[in-house]
């Protein structure tokens, strides 16, 4: 085997054009989804991070049947006082939860005492919100000194859009009126404290108010949880956490179901078109590969079907032909897989050095484009095999010729 | 000449034919090649075969070097009758038993020449680096080419060729050497050059050298010279060499 593949690797080296074309041909395949496949990924993982940590959270906690009602914010669907309990301690003993935030949400009208507006408001605790969501901060407009605590009893955040629709600023009150869960109508006067963005873009009503506030308006004895949104140590740990989340919440009559960022917003089918992107790439990859490899060893046999015929007389077994001809392909696919991994990989640091930034909806993200190793496997094996696949027919053909007839051709 | 086939190694005769028949199916009208010859060469023979083009020399040699088999008749190499061959046997006794020189060199031209003397011992997997690399060069010497080992077929001369084709052939130790034309794409010469080196060979290494040739001058260096016409031997000199 060793001398076959000195063989093999010494043809391939020799007849440099042709293996420079054809390596050329699978390399540039490689090149393009390695590269197009980082800046998938990392665009993905980048919108993801920014649904993730500036509103969501990796995953949230509701009461059973509130996710089918989410659009009219039904506040008599919320965690009991003992649930949430359960769950604050279930959360607690997770290694993989970095944080959780209880939050009220529901739907309340605005008013500066001219002009009235609806409001979709979420009661958070500042400190709790703040770790759930790390990068929610940053789509604060105005003087936040601490994040930690960047809302306090009587303060709103108020949506761009509003501030502009109702001819705010920032230090005025504003009337917030809204029905509880029994039918009963509340108001109460709040300061604005800051502005929010919306992730995407100035259409959003989304304000917060600190939970005491969201309490106080709604006439709760306690705070009655709405939703509980959860953020995690690693993002990899998603689908894991979930499931045991999942597991634990699986009781016929639980009254808690658990979902994924995924389940909960129209940002995940974007998130699949981008993986249905990613997989019609590595097929176009496929069949380069397939046919680069099947015709230039198909024109390897019929060029070298003399040698052939002379490798056979000397008394070359057809199974050793066979082989030094699948080596020949398998190497071919080697040679051009390892340095499209290569280039591809340093197109990607090249992209990492330089920094690609762009907006999204209100926020700037900076791409750093990267790969995972799984998926550079994945294109080595898949390149490997097509190579060994697309190779065979040839070389069974020129194993299969008969000696005396390929000395003859001409 | 009646002649017993043995067929089990018995026989003393190194290449025995009996009454070897083969028919080619060119179209719709059958064309036969050889009509029922029989032969036996002997070990360390210097053989030639002489015929005008068409009269079954290639054919002859290809039966002789099992890689085509007879319409009908036997045919026993060394003592095995490779009839009875299939494809990987074939293939394996031709390796171990026989060597090839072709009209038309035949070399990789990828290959140096060094490389494509070594070749076959590479494909046939027998020699560890440093015997192949000494039996080689030994080669190289005995047909005067040592000092173009490195050098691409394109830039040696056809004679230079044959004789890396003569050295490649012997590389293997085989008993028999067969040799198409060897000398057909070869001024007067350098033809005569290289029926001086396989007969060394034979000499030397106790090879026998089969060859066809239709040049009436090469021809006087065989020892034993058979005449094909159409398919039949016409005639058979026994003769001393040069």
């Amino acid at each position: 085997m060793r001398n076959l593949i000195i063989i093999a690797f010494r043809n391939l080296f020799r007849n440099k054009r042709r293996t420079l074309l054809t390596s050329s041909l699978i390399s540039f395949g490689v090149i393009i989804v390695v590269v197009f496949g980082g800046l998938a990924i990392s665009f993905k993982s980048q919108m993801v991070g920014v649904l993730t940590n500036t509103a969501m959270g990796d995953l949230q906690i509701h009461a059973k049947g509130y996710v089918e009602s989410i659009d009219n914010q039904p506040l008599n669907l919320t965690l009991s006082g003992m649930e949430l309990a359960k769950v604050e301690t279930m959360l607690k003993e997770m290694p993989e939860v970095a944080a959780y935030s209880p939050r009220i949400k529901f739907g309340a009208m605005i008013s500066n005492y001219a002009q009235t507006s609806n409001i979709r408001l979420s009661a958070v605790y500042p400190e709790m919100e703040n770790r759930t969501v790390p990068e929610f901060i940053k789509r604060i407009r105005g003087d936040i000194p601490n994040p930690e605590n960047f809302l306090k009893p009587g303060e709103i955040l108020v949506p761009e859009n509003l501030m502009k629709g109702l001819s705010l600023k920032t230090g005025d009150e504003i009337v917030l009126v809204a029905t509880n869960k029994e039918g009963s109508v509340n108001a109460i006067t709040l300061l604005i404290a800051a502005v929010t963005e919306n992730v995407f873009g100035p259409s959003g009503k989304d304000g917060y108010i600190h939970i005491q506030d969201g309490q106080a308006l709604l006439r709760m004895d306690q705070p009655e949880i709405v939703e509980i949104a959860i953020h995690l140590q690693r993002f990899d740990q998603l689908n894991n956490v979930f499931v045991q989340l999942k597991k634990k919440f699986a009781a016929p009559q639980a009254s808690i179901e658990v979902h994924t960022w995924e389940q909960l917003s129209p940002f995940a089918s974007i998130a699949r078109i981008v993986d249905l992107l990613v997989i019609v790439v590595k097929f176009i990859l496929i069949s380069i590969v397939l046919v680069s490899i099947l015709n230039i060893m198909t024109m390897s046999v019929y060029e070298r079907i003399s040698e052939i015929g002379t490798i056979a007389a000397i008394g070359t077994p057809p199974r050793r032909i066979l082989s030094l001809f699948l080596i020949e392909g398998f190497a071919m696919g080697l040679l051009s897989t390892v340095v499209g991994i290569v280039i591809g990989l340093s197109i990607l640091w090249l992209m990492n050095t330089t920094k690609i930034d762009f907006t999204f909806g209100q926020m700037n993200v900076s791409l750093a484009p990267s790969i995972p190793a799984g998926e550079i496997m994945w294109v080595a094996i898949i390149v490997m095999l097509m190579s060994l696949f697309a190779g065979f027919q040839p070389a069974y053909k020129a194993s299969k010729m008969e000696p005396v007839d390929a000395l003859g051709h001409v | 000449m009646d002649h017993e086939f043995i067929g089990n190694g018995a026989s003393m005769s190194l290449i025995e034919l009996e009454n070897v028949t083969k028919v080619y199916q060119t179209g719709e009208v059958p064309v036969r090649a050889l009509k029922g010859i029989s032969l036996q060469l002997e070990k360390k023979s210097f053989v030639s075969f002489i015929g005008p083009s068409g009269s079954g020399k290639s054919t002859l040699l290809n039966l002789i070097g099992v890689l085509d088999k007879p319409t009908q008749g036997n045919i026993l190499v060394n003592g095995t009758d490779v009839n009875k061959l299939d494809r990987a046997e074939a293939a394996a006794f031709r390796g171990r038993t026989i060597g090839f020189v072709f009209q038309n060199f035949n070399l990789i031209p990828v290959l140096t020449v060094y490389e494509n003397v070594e070749y076959p011992l590479l494909m046939l997997g027998r020699l560890p680096l440093k015997e192949r690399h000494s039996r080689v060069m030994q080669l190289l010497e005995k047909v005067g080419m040592s000092d173009q080992k490195e050098k691409y077929p394109n830039r040696i001369s056809g004679g230079q060729k044959q004789r890396v084709a003569v050295a490649r052939a012997l590389v293997t130790n085989p008993q028999i050497v067969l040799a198409d034309e060897p000398t057909a794409n070869l001024d007067h010469v350098t033809a005569f050059k290289i029926i001086n080196i396989m007969h060394e060979m034979t000499n030397e290494f106790g090879t026998t050298f089969i060859f066809s040739t239709h040049d009436p001058k090469i021809v006087g260096e065989a020892e034993i010279l058979h005449t094909l016409e159409d398919g039949t031997i016409v005639n058979t000199e026994y003769r001393k060499a040069g």
